[in-house]
């Protein structure tokens, strides 16, 4: 007999016959309220990350004033446009870990944000890459489009795909391990700075 | 009693960490004693109770959202076995390979011959409650294999070598100048001009485990959440050292109890709104992690998903007490409950303590090897109001309370005292007899042993004159 | 109102002067108050240590003595939470008990409750003049949720001076046996509880059960702080001709 039968088998007894599943009353918030651009905002500042409000064309000079210079690693289906002439981008084609973590920041598209939450996610699309790529610079520039916001989580994890891999990122790195007060700066980016592009 | 195949079991001895080394109220006294530890719990708990009360009620439908957990919990333990063979069936199909393990051995046994397949020597850890219950570190220590834990609660434990004492935060009892001497005194490395800022703490942590993170192929996790629909797993964390451990090695292990499933995708939009607001009392955690297996090129290209009873099908079998199973171990019970402010979490004796330690451990081990824990508790019910899942953590006390073996001299008085209670006329005379104020002696001594623990820090009333009873008649 | 009173064991051993006011309290209001002889205890200490089986007679015999009241009031919330919320778990399999002790059950009244709910009144003609401090007890809070009803009639009472206690909600420390079997925990959340008493600069601390009272008295009294402990049936009874 394996475990597996072992285990099933547990369970089954100790369940008895017949024990019925309750229904799940379903009544809480799930339709999709109108987002919310403002309070997304005030959210994502309220955990420490930076937002610039840009027009289309703007995405260039709000990098180049959040990172001044330098390199940054991109996934390979960024838009080559939202990036500066000063900046100099290596587009990640399996990259090394060491030449990830050398960058001085990484910029990526996003699948969806919750306004309710401060919340980003990524899902490995080509505008967003491996999910190593956010992780080891200490930087990361988020580019945002407003229909890509969603008010609340149910209208988020409706919008997900559950078999790519999710990143759900909310402010940079942080911990609530000392005295239970949330501290930011661990293992993840420092930085987080969000660019929320108006239609 | 001989066990056959198939009937629940509890959690075996010698091996693990359910089990304290004496009784709930001996270890208590070192902890009540301890001012700074009162001091750094009060103030912790105080915290995140103002915390986790403004977000949650930041939302109108925080009540919806529990009475759905709940009842999604219920619904997955109706259907476990049915949901457990499909997320099986999901996580091989995308490529991940899935264990079965009964018992903390067999699990031990699972992940040490895992690592031993790789060749490492040393292992990455993210914060795992199954991990620690089954006592995994030193299982793996036993073969030669470093066991590295990432959280940085978690790192201060290892470093101070000193055991969790909360679920969340196991370094809880310690505060901001405690964490700086601990990390000057063991901390490979450490720039010796370090503060107690706590920023530059957990800087000090980043620098320390980055090189691990980078060099270490083998990573082992717990998961918060399985997706039986999908065979999505997730990892609810904040500072990033689980997406370290999730995303870099080569080889990933997750262990996880079999009640963490979810039955459906959409599921998850009631315990991502629950968990994070009633456990770090955060909108939502700094990161999430969710996986399908292995994805091609991106993350750990070996998954191992090991599935662990460990005692979990006994708890299933107590009807009043297979609620504790629903838990997503917020911690939220912890920080409400006025024992557990008070003594810590090492008094439970268990990797679980507060209330839903207090009622799962003794499951898990049988009531018998934890016979104080259903006592820890004043009953207060502050545990049952905090819970995102609605556990009634009280009614599984007293539940368990009346499972619990019983010492004789306190059954003979409780038989007596129902006895005479069940006699008008000898309860009467009992009451005129002031047999009760006799015992107590006169206002302000001392009771006889076991009550003397009352009597010592307390004043008992004088005995009235006449009792109701007696008024009542001579109106 | 012909209303049944259930005095509990312990206001009616050692505490009689809280059941004592809940009479003379309903009978001011116009009431008739009957105190059923064969009542004893609802069984709560012996359900909460574990003694379901000693407790069973207690239950049956609380179901049997007050099923022929309307109404029936105590002036514990302690007591009527285990009479709504234990009661039919402990006759179990025992429809017939459990169907009983049910009814039974929802017409068992703490006396907040009763005064608001059922009668329908919050100035019920005291005069207490003191300054007092409220415990919500935990029973009464979070296990019958009488919430803000023993407030308001505090606040109706003439020359009563109500101060709010810090940290209310957090539990005494009593608990029944778990201040005897965890003596020391328990007297460390009483050590707090009384620390919050003393910063309202309260005369008097009052409650809806006697058990805490008796605990968080206790204390008080050791510490010689010179605060009293009175029921909340007492503080309501009282008027300008008879004070507490
Ligand atoms: S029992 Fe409830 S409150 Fe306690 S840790 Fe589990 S989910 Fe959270």
């Amino acid at each position: 007999m394996s475990s597996k039968d072992v285990i099933l088998g547990r369970i089954r007894s100790a369940l008895g016959p017949g024990l019925e599943a309750p229904a799940i009353p379903r009544n809480y918030r799930r339709d999709s309220d109108k987002p919310d651009l403002d309070l997304l905002v005030e959210r994502l500042v309220d955990y420490k990350a930076v937002v610039h409000r840009v027009t289309g064309g703007g995405i260039p000079a709000a990098i180049l004033e959040i990172l001044g210079a330098g390199t940054v690693v991109v996934p390979p289906g960024l838009p080559t446009e939202w990036l500066p002439p000063e900046v100099e981008a290596v587009v990640d084609d399996g990259l090394e870990a060491d030449r990830i973590g050398a960058a001085d920041g990484v910029v990526t598209g996003a699948a969806v944000a919750i306004a309710e939450t401060g919340t980003i996610v990524l899902d490995a699309s080509p505008d967003q890459g491996r999910r190593i790529i956010t992780l080891l610079p200490d930087l990361h520039i988020c580019v945002l489009r407003p229909e890509q916001v969603v008010a609340s989580v149910p209208e988020a994890v409706a919008r997900l795909d559950p078999r790519r891999p999710l990143t759900w990122i909310s402010g940079p790195s942080a911990t609530s391990d000392i005295e239970l007060n949330r501290v930011e700066g661990v293992h993840g980016p420092r930085n987080l700075h969000v660019i929320l592009v108006a239609d | 009693m001989t066990t056959f195949l198939g009937m629940p079991a509890r959690a075996p001895r010698g091996v693990g960490h359910l089990r304290g080394d004496e009784p709930f109220p001996v270890a208590a006294r070192e902890a009540l004693a301890n001012a700074q530890l009162r001091r750094n719990l009060q103030h912790a708990t105080t915290t995140i109770r103002g915390k986790s009360g403004r977000v949650i009620a930041e939302l109108p439908d925080w009540q919806e959202l529990r009475a759905a957990g709940s009842a999604l919990k219920a619904y997955t333990m109706a259907n476990l076995p049915l949901l457990l063979e499909q997320l099986e069936e999901k996580v091989t199909a995308a490529g991940g390979v899935v264990h079965w393990a009964a018992d903390a051995n067999e699990a031990n046994r699972i992940v040490t011959d895992l690592v031993r397949q790789t060749g490492e020597r040393r292992v990455i850890k993210v914060k795992s409650m199954a991990t620690q219950e089954i006592g995994l570190n030193e299982a793996l220590e036993a073969a030669g294999i470093a066991p590295v834990e990432t959280d940085l609660a978690e790192l201060i434990v290892q470093l101070g070598d000193d055991k969790p004492s909360h679920i969340l935060v196991p370094a809880i009892h310690r505060n901001r100048s405690e964490i700086r001497e601990i990390f000057l005194r063991a901390m490979p490395g450490v720039d010796p001009s370090l503060t107690d800022n706590p920023p530059e703490l957990a800087g000090a942590a980043r620098k320390y485990l980055r090189e691990t993170f980078l060099s270490t192929r083998v990573a082992v996790s717990g998961a918060n959440f399985a997706v039986a629909e999908t065979g999505t797993l997730a990892v609810v964390e904040s500072e990033g050292n689980g997406r370290m451990c999730l995303t870099l090695p080569e080889t990933l292990i997750t262990v996880m109890g079999i009640e963490k499933l979810v039955p459906a995708w959409s599921d998850l939009e009631v315990f991502l709104q629950l968990l994070p607001r009633a456990s770090t009392g955060e909108r939502m955690n700094p990161y999430t992690s969710m996986w399908h297996g292995v994805t091609p090129g991106d993350g750990p290209q070996s998954f191992h998903l090991v599935l662990l009873d460990n005692g979990r099908s006994a708890v299933l079998a107590d009807e009043v007490g297979r609620q504790a199973l629903h838990c997503i171990r917020c911690s939220a019970c912890l920080n409400v409950c006025p024992v557990y402010e008070r003594t810590g979490g090492h008094a439970y004796g268990s990797v679980y303590p507060g209330p839903i330690g207090a009622v799962l451990s003794p499951q898990l081990t049988g009531v018998a090897d934890n016979a104080s824990l259903p006592y820890a508790s004043s009953l207060c019910g502050a545990c049952f109001d905090a819970c995102p899942v609605q556990i009634d953590i009280p009614s599984i006390l007293v539940h368990l309370r009346n499972q619990a073996p019983h010492p004789r001299t306190e059954a003979a008085v409780m038989a007596a005292a129902a006895y005479m209670m069940d006699r008008p006329k000898l309860y009467a005379s009992a009451q005129r007899a002031a047999k009760l104020a006799r015992i107590a002696g006169r206002r302000g001594r001392g009771l006889p042993p076991p009550l003397n623990g009352w009597s010592a820090s307390r004043d008992l009333p004088a005995p009235p004159k006449e009792t109701f009873r007696d008024w009542w008649r001579g109106r | 109102m012909r209303i049944a009173l259930f005095a509990t064991c312990l206001a009616d051993t050692m505490f009689p002067a809280a059941a004592k006011a809940t009479v003379l309290l309903l009978e001011r209001l116009g009431h008739e108050v009957v105190f059923p002889a064969e009542q004893t205890c609802c069984g709560q200490m012996h359900i909460n240590t574990g003694y379901q089986k000693d407790a069973l007679p207690l239950v049956e015999r609380y179901a049997r003595t007050f099923d022929p009241y309307e109404v029936i009031v105590a002036p514990s919330g302690s007591c009527v939470g285990s009479v709504r919320h234990q009661h039919a778990m402990v006759a179990g399999r025992n429809a017939r008990l459990a169907a009983r002790a049910t009814s039974v059950a929802s017409r068992t009244f703490e006396l907040s409750e009763l005064l608001i709910d059922v009668l329908g009144v919050e100035d019920v003609g005291a005069y207490f003049p003191h300054r007092v401090t409220y415990h919500p007890t935990c029973h009464s809070l979070r296990v019958l949720r009488v919430g803000d009803k023993p407030l308001r009639l505090l606040r109706h009472v003439r020359g009563l001076d109500l101060v709010e206690l810090p940290a209310a909600e957090q539990c005494c420390g009593f608990g029944g046996t778990f201040s005897v079997k965890n003596a020391d925990t328990s007297t460390a959340m009483l050590a707090d509880k009384m620390r919050h008493v003393l910063d309202t600069g309260a005369d008097v601390c009052t409650a809806g059960d006697a058990s805490c009272l008796m605990h968080i008295g206790g204390g008080l009294s050791r510490l010689r702080t010179g605060v009293r402990t009175v029921h909340l049936a007492e503080i309501l009874a009282s008027t300008e001709g008879r004070a507490a």
